[in-house]
């Protein structure tokens, strides 16, 4: 009787451990990933090629991935980096930032991994890397980049402060050739007659904000004004005029986020919008934004999809998605804007963990289609001969 | 039957043995499967759980290559951990897929808590001082305890030693000195005292130096099997310097037993980072320190009433450092206190009849050096009813928990308050558990449970500047489990015993606090009651004890887990890459356990593996958030021997003998091959 149980026993051991066995088997090691091609929609010829998107990725997630729309296939390729850089270990990175054209490269600027990738535009071969610790935003002019950084020298008294900078990158040797120092972690900057305008955020000093914009001469490549604008600026884009649209994310409490429109001919804040702004396009003379605003009342966000004429200095549009599809965007992340048709671009980062969205609007504001993209969907390079390529 | 008298005599005598709460018989009984089996038939009818627990103890502890409790309790089914890795990283542990947070974690007999988060690391909890770890769903189905016991979904209870005294020697002391890889130095003391038959004592210091660095390899291949990339790094900024002291007083009157005892712990650590391009090392640092004072007291007072008081206090302080120059500075330091009493009343009724009722009460309270804290203090009131009744071969137990909590804060802006604000809460939540053993003379039981509880939102939850949500509800959990437990024992032939379990389960997590993006910038969340999650799960448990020829000793055990814990929260996220009804994040479907002893004369020889199947490090289950399966096979052997008086005790340990380079969170390598060495001296 034992000594039949026993066999029963060891019959019950042995399968359990034959399961454990077979479930084992079952790892493999990490392949790189194959670029995810999908058809989205019929080929269109125009002198826009197609665009890179540029997935942020959650911090701590390494997974900044850069996306690449074909207009001329209909087809939509995600995670094309990797294949075509299989040799660099960890991809891409942490924290996708800024992307931009300039010449024959394409630069991303991955903000948690503390570097500029330069890519060839056309190959999405790496062809350098340029090192800045917190890098933030991309600017070209005159043969040179110019990156904001956030990784400024210390200043331990009275309070601990860290500076930001600038960081003048010849694109030609990938070098950094001169750095300026700005405000407290200047974001997004542009490039208007001469001068560099820094939209500093002070983000990192809560509650005590900047509130300025660094103008820094670009021959001398020193600062020499500071504008007040508002607390903790974040976007700041010229228009054809040399008008600067800058916004403030406020405080998150009492101060809304706002965005201002700073005249660099006058030296003067023209007009000021109580809209919301987290991204921002500008198309000639329309300036699509996005504004996403949390209430505290209905503990949603508020969404908003304007547009501002940049001439007139008057919001045209207060929704620009007129199909009710925006129903449809958990969090409106970015917008961009196709150079000759008009389409416009809206990105979805849903939960900023899960895979974001890109939908194509017609001009109009109806869908034309919509496909996954990386997670948190986010920066735009247009792709075209006799474009402005951003 | 006059042997186990004799054996159960000898036990009330030794000190300590009776010191063990009242399930030391159901213990005793699993700790003697492998040495005195013929006692275990008669140890039955003690056990008072509906539903026992699953259990590691005393040997079984040391055996499983195991530094922390963490380490340990991924040897239970139905259990999964979250590990960041190395001697310092946060291990923290998820029964059941419900989330981390509710689980209860009991360290001798009162929960520890932590209000600010709602985690405990159980990595830093070692298992020098650790004589018992068990694992309860639900609750532990036993109705005489405080009324907190009732408050989890799933609870872990860590049992400290007990003294226990050897003929009439009045002191032990005990030297382990410990080391290994991750240039561990691990020496702990240990003295046990006995000042009376009746009463005795014990201190307990450990001190853990580790530089925590280790070699890690990522490497990625193409689909043709070619190395696309391949690379080998130094995992840095992992080290860990700690102090542990308990110290604790154990008495045993007649008809009752009290203790009371101190914690003290005290670290510094480096917290290591995700590993992301570019950034191979980090500099953020951590600094805990934990203190509790508590104690117990228990004594049966009539026939038919037992009373059990209990009372703690903790203050917990932690210091968070990111000094990178590069990244916002954080130099944020949190203070929490609790102070926390107990009544526990258990009154019986009829011979299969009790009831028991007890109160709690709790206030925590936690400070912080964050821009605009609202400084929270809550309140919390718990009363427990609860009735256990034996009928023919049935048990059962129902509870009833009420819980009241108050919370106080007051918002300010810089050092000015602009509001005070009192929210209160209250619930009934209940639970049932029965059992059935159908044949009389066959140790088969059937069983189930069900139980609804919640969890409260945490302090960060609530208030943590900026991200916090005052207005958040509590979590809720349900649990549906249906089971059987089946074991015999043998008094002759090679097998000497056998026990199986088999569950099945369904549990609901609905409003489930989750971070929200919100507004306009990069990065900021809002807690928010939106999830919603679905579990089906198995576990299946097997141990198999042999006594061979020779005198050797042979068991093994087998924990095997199934579950499909799926997202629920947005019925609208169906497209391709969705997260409706995708396994939720870093859940495996398949998971489990296998251990292996030998014992023969002065030589123990242990194999373990664990498994953990495929996974997603997000419900969007597409291959772009794809984890592989990891397993790794640890191995020990330990020679016991004797130096005159001094028993001594050498282990040597091998883990993750293959070398697998595996992650358990995405971008937290883990260590490979890893070794130890252990030395044990009593005197």
């Amino acid at each position: 009787m034992t000594i039949k149980t026993s066999h029963i026993s060891h019959n019950i051991i042995a399968t359990l451990f034959a399961l454990l066995v077979v479930l084992a088997g079952c790892r493999e090691e990490q392949l790189i990933f194959i670029p995810e091609e999908v058809e989205i929609t019929t080929p269109q010829f125009t002198d826009v090629q197609g665009f890179y998107l540029l997935n942020e990725g959650n911090m701590g997630s390494n997974k900044a991935t850069l996306d690449y729309y074909n207009f001329r296939t209909g087809r939509y390729s995600r995670n094309i980096f990797a294949m075509a850089n299989p040799s660099v270990p960890k991809e891409m990175g942490d924290v996708g930032n800024d992307l931009g054209i300039y010449g024959s490269k394409l630069y991303a600027v991955i903000n948690c991994s503390n570097k500029i990738d330069v890519i060839d535009k056309k190959t999405v071969k790496k062809i350098g890397q340029i090192d800045i610790p917190n890098c933030r935003f991309i600017k070209f002019y005159g043969g040179y980049a110019y990156v904001t950084s956030y990784a400024g020298p210390v200043v331990i008294t009275p309070d601990y402060k860290q500076r930001g900078y600038v960081a003048k990158i010849d694109t030609a040797t990938l070098q950094v050739v001169d750095t300026c120092l700005v405000g407290y972690q200047p974001d997004e900057l542009d490039i208007v007659n001469g001068k560099i305008y820094v939209a500093n955020s002070g983000g990192y000093m809560v509650p005590n904000y900047e509130n300025t914009i660094s103008v820094i001469d670009i021959d001398s490549f020193t600062e020499v004004d500071r504008i007040e604008i508002e607390i903790n600026l974040q976007c700041c884009k010229a228009d054809p005029r040399g008008v600067l649209w800058i916004s403030s994310r406020g405080d998150y409490y009492e101060n809304q986020s706002r965005l201002f429109a700073y005249d660099t001919r006058h030296n003067r804040l023209v007009k000021t919008f109580d809209t919301s702004v987290s991204s921002m396009w500008m198309d000639g003379d329309s300036l699509f934004v996005i504004g996403v605003q949390f209430s505290y009342v209905t503990m949603k966000n508020e969404i908003s999809y304007a547009v501002i004429n940049t001439a007139t200095l008057e919001q045209v549009s207060n929704n620009f998605i007129t199909d009710g599809t925006d129903a449809e965007i958990a969090m409106p992340y970015s917008v961009a804007v196709n150079p000759i048709t008009k389409d416009i671009y809206v990105t979805d980062a849903k939960d900023y963990i899960s895979p974001g969205r890109l939908y194509c609007f017609s001009p109009q504001g109806v869908k034309q289609w919509d496909v996954r993209t990386g997670d948190i969907p986010a920066h735009f390079a247009f792709l075209g001969d006799n474009i402005n390529e951003k | 039957m006059r042997h186990f008298l004799t054996y159960i005599a000898a036990l009330l005598c030794v000190v300590g043995a009776w010191a063990q709460d009242s399930t030391s018989v159901t213990r005793s009984r699993l700790d003697s499967m492998q040495y005195l089996s013929n006692v275990t038939v008669f140890a039955q009818k003690y056990y008072r759980e509906v539903i026992p627990a699953q259990t590691l103890n005393g040997k079984q502890l040391e055996r499983l290559n195991s530094h922390s409790v963490a380490d340990a309790i991924r040897y239970f089914a139905g259990v999964q951990i979250k590990d960041y890795g190395g001697v310092g990283g946060i291990k923290t542990i998820d029964i059941r897929s419900m989330g981390t947070n509710h689980l209860g974690v009991f360290y001798d007999g009162i929960q520890l808590g932590n209000p600010q988060n709602g985690q405990i690391d159980l990595g830093r909890f070692s298992l020098d001082n650790i004589g018992e770890i068990s694992i309860y769903n639900g609750q532990k189905s036993e109705i005489f305890q405080p009324a907190r016991d009732y408050g989890s979904a799933g609870t872990v209870y860590l049992r400290t030693r007990r003294p226990r005294f050897e003929g009439d020697k009045r002191n032990n002391l005990n030297i382990t000195i410990r080391t290994g890889s991750f240039g561990l130095a691990n020496p702990s003391l240990r003295w046990e005292h006995r000042f009376s038959p009746t009463v005795s004592m014990l201190i307990n210091a450990e001190y853990t130096y580790a530089t925590g660095q280790y070699h890690f390899r990522y490497r990625k291949r193409f689909s043709d099997g070619v190395v696309a990339w391949d690379t080998t790094a130094v995992r840095k900024n992992g080290d860990l310097n700690s102090w542990r002291v308990e110290g604790a007083i154990f008495g045993y009157p007649t008809n009752g037993k009290w203790n009371a005892k101190f914690y003290y712990y005290d670290s510094e650590r480096g917290i290591p980072g995700a590993i992301v391009n570019n950034v191979w090392k980090t500099a953020q640092r951590q600094w805990d320190r934990n203190f509790f004072v508590q104690g117990s007291w228990q004594k049966k007072l009539s026939e038919r009433y037992e009373m059990m008081l209990n009372g703690k206090y903790a203050r917990d302080y932690m210091r968070y450092l990111n000094p990178d120059t590069t990244l916002m500075y954080i130099d944020n330091t949190f203070h929490q206190d609790e102070i926390y009493v107990s009544s526990a009343n258990k009154f019986n009724i009829m011979p299969d009849w009790d009831v028991n009722i007890s109160v709690d009460y709790k206030w925590n309270h936690l400070n912080s050096n964050l821009v605009n804290f609202v400084y929270p203090i809550r309140h919390t009131v718990l009363a427990a009813l609860a009735t256990a009744r034996t009928w023919w071969r049935f048990k059962g137990q129902a509870s009833l928990l009420y819980t009241f909590v108050n919370d106080r804060y007051s918002s300010r802006f810089g050092e000015q308050v602009i509001e005070h604000h009192s929210k209160k809460f209250n619930q009934f939540t209940p639970a049932v558990f029965l059992s059935f053993q159908p044949f009389e003379h066959h140790d088969l039981n059937l069983r189930a449970f069900y139980k609804r509880i919640f969890r409260m939102p945490t302090f960060n939850d609530l208030y943590y500047t900026d991200i916090g949500n005052a207005r958040l509800q509590p979590e809720y959990a349900t649990q549906w489990n249906v089971g059987l437990m089946y074991q015999r024992y043998y008094n002759t032939g090679y097998l000497s015993g056998m026990k199986f379990t088999a569950d099945a389960y369904y549990n609901t997590v609905r409003d489930k606090i989750i971070a929200v993006p919100k507004g306009t910038g990069q990065y900021r969340w809002m807690m928010m009651n939106i999830g919603k999650v679905k579990i089906v799960g198995i576990d299946i448990t097997a141990r198999l004890a042999f006594k061979l020829p020779h005198g050797i000793v042979l068991d093994g055990g087998l924990n095997y887990t199934f579950q499909k814990a799926r997202d629920y929260t947005n019925p609208a996220d169906t497209l391709d890459g969705g997260t409706y009804k995708g396994q939720i994040a870093y859940i495996p479907w398949h998971s489990g356990s296998a251990t292996l002893h030998v014992a023969w004369r002065s030589i123990d020889f242990n194999y373990s593996c664990i498994y953990v199947g495929e996974r997603y490090h997000n419900s969007a289950n597409i291959l772009a958030n794809h984890e592989e399966p990891w397993y790794t096979h640890d191995l020990s052997a330990s020679y016991s021997f004797a130096m005159g008086a001094v028993k001594a005790k050498v282990t040597g340990e091998l883990n993750n003998i293959f070398n697998q380079q595996y992650d358990v969170i995405q971008n937290y390598p883990m260590p490979g091959r890893n070794f130890r060495i252990i030395l044990k001296l009593d005197l």
